[in-house]
């Protein structure tokens, strides 16, 4: 085990502290105990920024289960320890947060940071294993956690929708994502991302016949994950956790866990121009969709998620961007567009975490989240103001915030696209940019609304419950780090490129040192003027907001819809489905189990040509087997025509009878004295039962003609009888009897041969007979004498 | 009204000794010629029967003060015991033991066979079982 694997796993093992200090000292706040412990995975990951950025990696690995060639192994290189500082930065600032934001008489915190730190673990579990079946297992732990956090508060009835559609999607993806891994393995031999890497590199796996498959099921993971189109649904549900979570998990760090697969599985699957059509083409519809819909939100959280929707869609859509470095060896001009990602996916975290942070102190000092009853809150709240205009800026794309800097990358990677001639981008391609403008657009709007709803115009103070003042102190250093950290990559980008964004690249691609230069200065370039278009039109609806705003009555909510429409209509398919064949009938289930088994057994009889006749077996027929038959026959044809039920018994004993008769006939002493006995103790039993009926269902009446049953049953004989016939007429070998007749006296000392079987040579299964007789005794008696409740037995 | 049994009474006097007679040889006849423990069983249990239906069951139950339901019991413990008794010479599990040819001081050469033990298992729980069904199902009202 080295001390990264203790990383990883920490965050599980201090939750063990958590519910003990929460118990014993119960007037520190719980968050206190907690914050150390991300502050110290933070100091550790940064103490080896030294090793990843010089294109070296931590590697190592301890088996786990190696007859199936999982081992927990860990890789911390570029790519890890962008996503590890992000976890335990973030989770650093979150915790302090939280601590100002929960109340620690009113909340379970106990539970919170249990759950919290098992995400936290879990995450870094994802971005640092090496393994996929082991990044598989901590995958669906951060499915679960976020599961648990949405669902924190769970008397209402929102937080529950909320956590069990995220559950379901996610859950979903995961599923489908653990299924990919298992395709890859087949392509690959191996679970091991970087063999499987190594192996894609020396012989391709694009002709494999699974590729397509394979790639289709890691999509559906990530995509999932990373709320993309359509499967962005359950992230605005999400917004119902506490908003540290959403904070922490919506906006910086779970939601990215999709872009961390895609990234890190680009040298895999980049070399197919699927890959690169499906990545960038949901990844854009999701940034415009995201941002179109974030303008109609009136909930600040709920503008933040599908803002955080549209950001993640503008992400993915780089890296499928990206992927067409793989074609081009040499040429920067393709990795800009990962580094716009990796890049962005950094300044992403830090204004939205802001942001949601800042949605909460205003949830938390007005009462409401609500826009349409915010406003004029600037003078109120003056450092919350900051904060929001500096992360909203951001967000929007304005110099010199880092926000900027990436959405230059951004549409400069868009246009690069005109210059690739493979997989039609050339002539399709041409898209891309326009969509991902005019998503800007939209993202400049809600940036604005988001700020200048909330913090100017009127103040309303009727419409809020609580007095509104500024949050204290404690609750605003995380979001002021955040924000500080936003204006620190504007001012310098180059802080980030060399240390962290460089090595990150190398780790998607593979290769030498990309040398990143972010300038915020790129002369007069088609970017800088789609950038200004960008302001102007953003201006321009923004002002105009009101008038056109209308529109989007006229679209409906499709996707939730489609969700609940599912979820509805399966349960109810399903159960008018269950309710028609289980019908509780026996009749019915007898019909199906008769059916089913002619089917079956006449499907196999003819389909495997196992019909046979064959007379030479078959000995002569006597008189007294024609004459016994032939008062079978009838007696059995007249139970079923018989008109009252004594008859019928008393037919049924006639048959008893005369199959004794026939084991006198075919020379079977034992079995027809058992027999004989045995009929008449049945015949009398069932005299009982007639005897006991009420006397209302004693009244004679025939059994009433179903024509199903007579089919059936016709069928079932029908089948059975060419089964015996089948099955007599090819006697594949001879019988082991001779040994019996010849054995029974030298080995056995007896001379009945039947007896001797079944106390000496087959003993075995007369013990077990027995004792079946035994139960059978013991059940009547305890069904007759032993009654719970109801009437008391009299007699006793 | 009251009806009287005599002549059904007197007649099972006599006749339930014959069965319980038969059914004593059909058992002990049974690994030479038909019959066995199964049988025999359901033949003593006739008997009873016989006597169940002349008399009524107290009569019987004073009779035969015993609980069928250990005799079943006591028949399946004869039979896994005989089974166990042959692990313990080392042999698998209801490996029979005989002898065809011991001398018995009033019987003379007679031949003995550890599977007329586990058949007498087999009799006393078909007898046990029978009678505990009929008991029961005649006991209650």
């Amino acid at each position: 085990m080295s001390i990264l694997h203790w990383a990883v796993l920490a965050p599980f093992i201090y939750t063990l502290l958590i519910p003990i200090t929460y118990k014993l000292l119960k007037r520190v706040h719980t968050g206190w105990f907690v914050l150390p412990l991300p502050i110290l995975l933070f100091v550790y990951f940064s103490s080896n920024i030294g090793t990843t950025s010089s294109l070296q990696a931590k590697i190592a690995s301890i088996p786990w289960i190696p007859s199936l060639g999982i081992d927990f192994a860990v890789k911390l290189d570029g790519l890890g320890m962008l996503f590890s500082l992000l976890i335990a930065g973030i989770g650093s600032l979150v915790i302090l947060y939280s601590i100002y934001y929960l109340d620690k008489d009113k909340e379970k915190l106990n539970q919170f940071y249990v759950y919290l730190l098992f995400f936290m673990g879990a995450m870094l579990g994802v971005v640092l294993c090496d393994n996929l079946i082991v990044l598989y297992m901590f995958w669906e732990i951060t499915s679960i956690s976020s599961f648990l956090l949405i669902g924190f508060w769970n008397n209402r009835s929102n937080s529950r929708y909320g956590a069990i559609k995220s559950m379901v999607i996610t859950v979903f993806g995961g599923l489908s994502l653990l299924a990919g891994i298992v395709l890859l393995y087949l392509m690959t031999g191996s679970f091991n991302i970087s063999e499987i890497i190594t192996s894609v590199q020396q012989n391709s796996i694009i002709s494999h016949p699974l590729f397509m498959l394979g790639m289709i099921c890691i999509l559906l993971g990530a995509f999932t994950k990373s709320a993309q189109f359509p499967f962005h649904i359950w992230l605005p549900d999400a917004m119902e956790a506490p908003t540290p979570v959403s904070s922490y998990l919506h906006s910086a760090t779970m939601v990215k866990a999709g872009i961390y697969l895609i990234a890190r599985l680009s040298p895999v699957f980049a070399v197919s121009g699927y890959w690169l059509w499906i990545v960038s083409l949901i990844g854009i519809i999701t940034l415009l969709y995201g941002s179109f819909l974030a303008v109609k939100q009136v909930d600040l959280k709920g503008l933040l998620a599908y803002s955080t929707i549209s950001q993640l869609g503008m992400i993915m859509s780089l890296l499928g961007i990206g992927a067409a470095g793989v074609h081009y060896d040499n040429e920067s001009i393709y990795y800009i567009a990962t580094a716009a990602a990796v890049f962005h996916l950094v300044n992403h975290a830090t204004f939205k975490g802001s942001l949601f942070m800042m949605a909460g102190i205003v949830d938390h000092e007005t009462g409401t989240r609500d826009i349409r009853r915010l406003g004029g809150l600037m003078k109120i709240m003056p450092i919350t103001f900051a904060i929001a205009l500096i992360g909203s800026l951001s967000m929007a794309g304005i110099p010199p915030l880092n926000g900027f800097l990436s959405k230059e990358m951004f549409f400069a990677s868009m246009l690069n696209i005109r210059d690739f001639n493979m997989f039609h981008l050339d002539t399709w391609g041409v898209l891309l940019p326009i969509i991902a403008w005019v998503g800007s657009i939209f993202t400049f709007v809600y940036s604005m609304i988001l700020v200048f709803k909330t913090f100017t115009g009127k103040y309303q103070p009727e419409k809020l419950s609580t007095k509104p003042h500024e949050a204290p102190m404690g609750m605003l250093i995380s979001p002021i780090i955040l924000v500080s950290l936003v204006v620190i990559f504007g001012l310098f980008p180059g802080v980030l490129s060399n240390t962290i964004l460089s090595p990150a690249i190398t780790s998607i691609y593979g290769g030498g040192v990309y040398d990143l230069h972010i300038y915020h200065w790129h002369g007069f370039q088609p970017e800088l003027f789609m950038t200004i278009g960008v302001i102007v039109f953003g201006t321009i609806l923004y002002l105009s907001v009101t008038k056109w705003s209308v529109i989007y009555q006229a679209i409906p909510v499709v996707w939730n819809r489609i969700y609940d429409w599912l979820f509805g209509e399966t349960e109810n398919t399903f159960n008018k489905l269950t309710n028609k064949y289980m019908t509780g009938s026996l009749r019915t289930y007898l019909i199906y189990i008769f059916s089913f088994f002619t089917l079956i057994l006449s499907y196999t009889l003819f389909t495997k040509d196992g019909f046979k006749i064959d007379t030479s077996l078959l000995a002569p027929i006597g008189g007294y087997e024609a004459v016994l038959s032939l008062v079978l026959v009838i007696s059995t044809i007249a139970i079923l025509f018989s008109k009252s039920r004594l008859t019928s018994i008393i037919l049924l004993g006639a048959v008893g009878y005369t199959v004794s008769l026939f084991y006198v006939v075919f020379r079977a002493p034992d079995l027809a004295l058992t027999q004989l006995v045995i009929e008449t103790v049945s015949v009398a039993l069932f005299l009982l039962c007639f005897y006991h009926l009420p006397r209302n269902a004693r009244k004679k009446e025939s059994i009433p003609f179903k024509l199903s049953n007579a089919v059936i049953s016709v069928l079932v004989g029908l089948v059975v009888m060419l089964i015996a016939i089948a099955s007599y007429s090819t006697k594949l070998f001879d019988s082991i009897s001779p040994y019996y007749v010849d054995n029974t006296y030298i080995k056995a000392a007896g001379e009945n041969m039947v007896n001797v079987i079944l106390v000496d040579f087959r003993g075995f299964d007369t013990l077990f007979e027995i004792a079946v007789l035994a139960i059978a005794a013991i059940g009547i008696y305890s069904m007759i004498t032993l009654r719970m409740g109801g009437k008391k037995n009299e007699n006793k | 009204m009251k009806t009287n049994d005599l002549i059904l009474q007197t007649i099972t006097k006599v006749i339930v000794f014959l069965i319980l007679l038969f059914s004593v040889d059909i058992f002990f006849a049974g690994h030479y010629t038909p019959g066995g423990g199964f049988v025999g069983g359901l033949m003593t249990s006739a008997a009873l029967v016989l006597l169940l239906i002349a008399y009524d069951i107290k009569t019987v139950a004073n009779l035969f003060p015993v609980n069928y339901i250990y005799v079943a019991a006591t028949g399946l413990l004869i039979a896994l015991v005989t089974g166990i008794s042959s692990i313990l010479r080392h042999k698998p599990f209801l490996t029979h033991a005989f002898n065809k040819h011991v001398h018995l001081p009033l019987f003379g050469e007679t031949s003995l066979h550890t599977a007329a033990l586990f058949d007498l298992g087999v009799y006393l729980v078909v007898v046990g079982v029978t009678m505990t069904i009929i008991q029961s199902i005649g006991e209650d009202k």
